[in-house]
């Protein structure tokens, strides 16, 4: 006997018809523009470029306005999206020391060249919901201050003219790319790297703070956390040298690190890093401290906390992977419940059998 | 072209009708949308690792006189890479470089200087200035 496996079409086109529906809202207020979100929700927009891992502010806004503000919706949108374009190619890696700082602040030192840049920050804010923003507020443009500005120096520069913190020496140029390689572990630092650049914000923010509770403690310091823009520049091989295409903004986060040293090495610091698409500390700050605590075993730590598992941490950190499995559960799994529902069953049964029986034994003693 | 790669396009559009030019040309490729994977490098001076990719937009042309030009830039702006690829190739010529250079180049790279001045003065607005407050037993002797 056959049975229906089929339908459900008009309940979809329907729903899909009511989704847009419900985006649009009520249609006595005026409708998002693009340029309204890339332009006044910009966080937002940052995160869905940086965890849909595509540099691309007006389609994140698309996104985030095609999936009615749910960010990781919006981040899957742009992923989608991204694997129906070509790759032309790879960047030059940017140099964040010819950063165009638009803030810079160092935990580590109070008075260091170029200083303590704020810039726009939540930070000092008392965090009181301020009224005026329900209307349309007149607002001044920043305070501008006249003068020559300092190069900015990297924290690391600092230290490192001593020999008190680990040196970063360019050497593997090639790094492999988690789109192409399939992930084995242990994952090369470069491969985590990118993990955790594309890795959802919530988790690894978890993560980061498991570590400062005592999850493998490291100790940090947030040695310097940078946010501006850099130049990106791309080898043409038609003209054989690397040209400009334009900038991209980023959040550079230093975290330095407890020390350690070994008969070899004198004490040193040593660090974790942090660089995401955007203006988003908080998640450079927390991709910082999980790659350290994922360097344990090249630190010679004991591995005892799931921040310092690579396995854990990759392999969870993806939301677009973690919502298609959780999510998937909503597929119809009626074929293997029914299975499963014979299973209990039957075992009832013989679980009933096995007790009457038992009660035929007790009664014939 | 880290100029015309910054530029926006309607500003472009603008100064590059003013100068009147029309050559005729041939697109040799594009222009086309496709991704580049932006690097890092660990620590910021460490070995490089993937970040994630940005959107581009490349076109090259070639003029009747035989000169080829190239563009590529961020974001999925076809006219602007087709422009920018335009005005590449007749960069390829002195004379008219020297015009390109003062009518386009030259005002947009004012513009985008000032705008960046402006944002670094803005910034330094933000600067902290750490004073110390003296104490009175200091000052005693």
């Amino acid at each position: 006997m056959y049975v229906s496996v089929k339908g459900g079409e008009a309940a979809i086109d329907n729903a899909h018809r009511l989704l847009a529906d419900r985006r649009r809202g009520d249609r006595s207020v005026p409708a998002l523009t693009l340029d309204q979100i890339a332009e006044q929700l910009v966080l937002g927009v940052d995160r869905v470029m940086s965890e849909g891992s595509l540099y691309d502010r007006r389609l994140a806004a698309l996104a985030i306005k095609q999936a009615r503000g749910d960010l990781i919706e919006a981040i899957f949108l742009v992923r989608a999206y991204r694997t129906t374009l070509p790759r032309f190619g790879f960047a030059e890696p940017v140099d964040t020391g010819a950063m165009l700082v638009e803030r810079r602040i160092s935990a580590c030192y109070k008075d260091l060249p170029g200083g303590q840049l704020l810039g726009p920050t939540f930070d000092y804010t008392h965090r009181l919901l301020d009224e005026a923003l329900d209307g349309d507020p007149e607002v001044e443009p920043g305070e501008t201050r006249e003068g020559a500005t300092e190069p900015v120096s990297r924290i690391a520069d600092i230290l490192g003219g001593e020999g008190l913190i680990e040196e970063e020496i360019s050497g593997n140029d090639e790094p492999d790319d988690i789109n192409q390689t399939p992930l084995e572990f242990p994952l090369s630092r470069a491969m985590r790297l990118q993990s955790l650049a594309r890795g959802d914000e919530g988790f690894l923010l978890a993560l980061g703070y498991s570590t400062q509770r005592g999850y493998a403690r490291s100790h940090p310091f947030a040695g310097e956390i940078r946010i501006g823009e850099v130049e990106v520049e791309v080898f043409m091989p038609e003209l054989g040298f690397a040209v400009p295409v334009g900038r991209v903004q980023l959040t550079e986060c230093q975290m330095v690190n407890q020390f350690k040293g070994s008969a070899k090495v004198p004490p040193q610091f040593t660090r974790g890093y942090g660089l995401v698409f955007g203006q988003s500390e908080r998640k450079a700050m927390a991709m910082a401290l999980c790659d350290r605590a994922l360097r344990a075993g090249e630190l010679g730590e004991d591995i005892v906390a799931p921040a310092q598992d690579q396995e854990f941490v990759i392999s969870h950190c993806d939301n677009v992977q973690a919502t298609g499995f959780v999510e998937h559960l909503k597929l119809p799994h009626h074929v293997d419940f029914q299975a499963e529902l014979g299973l209990v069953r039957t075992m009832r049964t013989q679980f009933e059998q096995a007790e009457s029986a038992m009660e035929n034994k007790e009664a014939a003693e | 072209m880290s100029i015309l790669a910054r530029c926006e396009t309607r500003r472009l559009q603008g100064l590059w009708a003013k100068l009147g030019l029309d050559p005729a040309y041939k697109l040799l490729r594009g222009p086309e949308c496709g991704l580049v994977m932006l690097r890092g490098r660990t620590g910021g001076t460490g070995e490089a690792f993937n970040i994630g990719e940005a959107t581009v937009t490349r076109a090259s042309v070639k003029l009747d006189d035989g000169s080829v030009g190239h563009a590529m830039a961020l974001g999925r702006d076809h006219l602007k890479a087709r422009l920018s690829a335009i005005v590449d190739a007749l960069c390829q010529n002195v004379e008219t470089a020297s015009l390109i250079n003062a009518e386009i180049i030259a005002p947009i790279s004012r513009e985008l200087d000032g705008a960046d001045e402006k944002r670094l003065m803005q910034t330094a607005a933000t600067r902290v200035d750490f004073f110390t407050m003296v104490r009175g037993e200091d000052d005693a002797s």
